[in-house]
């Protein structure tokens, strides 16, 4: 990283350096022979390999074997009843998940916060819904009619039980649970960004907010999208719990079919590939936000899957790659 | 001719640390003045009080007639209000030894930001103004890269141009040459001298003696927390009266 560097391409070599001498007779210099040499055995790898693949077609036939109506698991994977519970599934997803991240950006500037008052809020807060279950919790806020049958908040009443649907329950249950651990994130993220950016900031004349949200959030980004995939990812597996308290997600589909048509394996096995469908399908999301958020802290960006895949096309078909 | 920076007794301290133990210089307007001393004297932490990134504990300083982070009313200081505080700083530019550029930001975002934010200006002013500045640096082809893709010398250049977008009465120079390789060094103090030509009232806390020597119009040196000797550049430089000026100044030169 020096001027050198940046100049050296631009500027021509004088006429007399040995550099452009070699270049203005290259018949004087013959390439040098390339070495031929037996490449060293590698028995290991191949053994390793034959045991995995043996194993892995243990596996498989096992499952060929075992009593599975695959037909069924055909018949169901776009039936109404799971295609709408996965919808449901979707929807508590992002919903709790927008919920975290709100409640996560709040807590943590709380936590970050020199008011000692809010501080101590938002640290009790994590404590709670990160230290107990999120099985538990969506028990709690089920079963909160017990102890409040009446919901009074002063310009809104009603029975506890008629607010608590299966739906609030799992809202409530996932999205605070979710705002605990983006909290500490969102923290660790703010906490990542030089304090010589603030100064700068500062220095310039922004205030207190413009310099969060012009030069600190943008920074602490790059920080907080890996783990907040993960969490996203984390949480759409998580939410079949809320089959427990029955809301017909995913997963209570999947069941209530199975239980109705004796086909409980099959559809568990309907479930998973939907899961598998959604997680890969935000993980691919994932990837190209991580992408955007890397502007700047790396000097050239990592290709895209799909520029590798072209690039690794026009390599092979032309040359092979330890040639170029 | 009112001083553009005046200090009276000024102290500093952080908990038990007495780091400023009453300074009093003043600046006059369109000088280029030079804080030299060993590391620990507290040059940059002053220097760090004239724009109220740090809060004097005693004394009195203000910048074009105006204190900093108070404001006075009869015999009372009030605290000033963050926005007004970001209001002072506005005038006051400052460079900072590890650049401190926005680093998710191109060089030309990065001295476009503050006229837009703060003075609320339009994108085509700002940018126009930018590209003016970045080549008056010698970085107008430079002007879609990112930090990461600048030298150390050229990212300091931007991060002069970003100060000087704000259009600062006076500039502050925290050792803007101490975290760039020896090379890399003449392209900021060129930029530096025609800052100075220009007539901009300068504050430059340096280890450059050459710079100091040759730009200067006052010199103070520092040490422990006191001014030690103030005056010319040149005389203070070749002739220096006090023993711990010349013991620093024999190690440096």
């Amino acid at each position: 990283m020096t001027d050198k560097f940046d100049k050296a391409p631009a500027e021509e070599p004088p006429e007399d350096s040995p550099v452009a001498k070699a270049e203005a007779t290259p018949a004087s210099t013959p390439p040098p022979e390339q070495i031929k040499a037996i490449p060293v055995r590698h028995w290991g790898r191949w053994a390793s390999g034959v045991i995995v693949v043996a194993l892995f077609g243990m596996l498989i036939y096992a499952f060929s074997q075992g009593n599975v109506q695959w037909g069924t698991v055909g018949d169901f994977i776009f039936d109404d009843r799971i295609l709408a519970g996965m919808g449901r599934t979707l929807l508590i997803s992002v919903l709790s998940m927008a919920i975290g991240l709100v409640l996560g950006v709040v807590f943590a500037v709380m936590r970050l916060s020199k008011n000692p008052v809010t501080g101590a809020v938002a640290w009790l807060y994590i404590w709670f819904f990160r230290g107990t279950p999120v099985f538990v919790q969506l028990l709690l806020w089920f079963n909160l009619a017990l102890i409040f049958p009446i919901l009074n908040i002063g310009f809104y009443k009603d029975e506890m039980i008629d607010v608590m649907t299966p739906f609030m329950v799992a809202l409530l249950g996932l999205g605070l649970n979710e705002g605990a651990y983006m909290a500490e994130i969102v923290r660790a993220g703010i906490q990542s960004v030089d304090e010589g950016q603030t100064e700068a900031s500062h220095a310039l004349g922004m205030n207190n907010s413009k310099t969060m949200r012009r030069v600190v959030l943008p920074q602490a980004m790059r920080v907080i999208v890996p783990p907040t995939g993960n969490e996203f990812i984390n949480l759409l597996k998580t939410s079949s719990l809320v089959a427990a308290v029955t809301y017909v997600d995913l997963t209570r589909a999947a069941q209530n079919i199975g239980s109705t048509s004796f086909a409980v394996m099959e559809m568990l096995l309907v479930a998973s590939v939907w899961y598998l469908v959604l997680t890969s399908i935000f993980s691919v999301g994932q990837y190209y936000l991580e992408r955007r958020y890397a502007r700047g802290s790396l000097r050239t960006l990592p290709p895209t899957p799909w520029q590798k895949v072209k690039r690794n096309l026009s390599l092979s078909s032309f040359s092979s790659p330890r040639g170029a | 001719m009112t001083a553009m920076v005046k200090a009276e007794g000024v102290h500093k301290s952080y908990g038990a640390a007495h780091i400023l133990k009453g300074i009093d210089l003043e600046v006059a307007p369109r000088e280029v003045f030079c804080l030299v001393g060993p590391s620990g004297s507290g040059k940059s932490t002053f220097l760090r009080c004239i724009n109220h990134l740090e809060q004097i504990n005693a004394g009195r300083l203000s910048v074009d007639g105006r204190l900093v982070g108070y404001r006075e009313k009869g015999d009372k200081l009030y605290e000033l209000k963050d926005s007004e505080v970001a209001a002072h700083r506005r005038d006051i530019g400052m460079v900072f030894q590890r650049f401190n550029l926005f680093p998710h930001m191109t060089a030309l975002e990065n001295v476009m930001e503050a006229p837009i934010q703060v003075k609320g200006e339009a994108k085509a002013v700002a940018r126009e103004r930018a590209e003016r500045l970045l080549d008056r640096v010698g970085l107008g082809d430079k002007s879609r890269n990112y930090p990461s893709q600048l030298s150390g010398g050229q990212q300091q250049r931007v991060a002069i141009a970003r100060a000087l977008a704000m259009e600062p009465k006076l500039m502050l120079f925290d050792e803007p040459t101490s975290a760039l390789d020896p090379e890399l060094v003449g392209d900021v103090l060129d930029v530096m001298r025609g800052l100075a030509e220009d007539g901009m009232t300068m504050i430059v806390v340096t280890h450059e003696m050459g710079f100091a020597r040759e730009v200067g119009d006052a010199l103070v040196f520092m040490d422990d927390g006191v001014v030690v000797e103030a005056g010319n550049p040149r005389d203070v430089l070749t002739n220096p009266q006090h023993d711990r000026t010349k013991a620093f100044l024999s190690k440096v030169l």
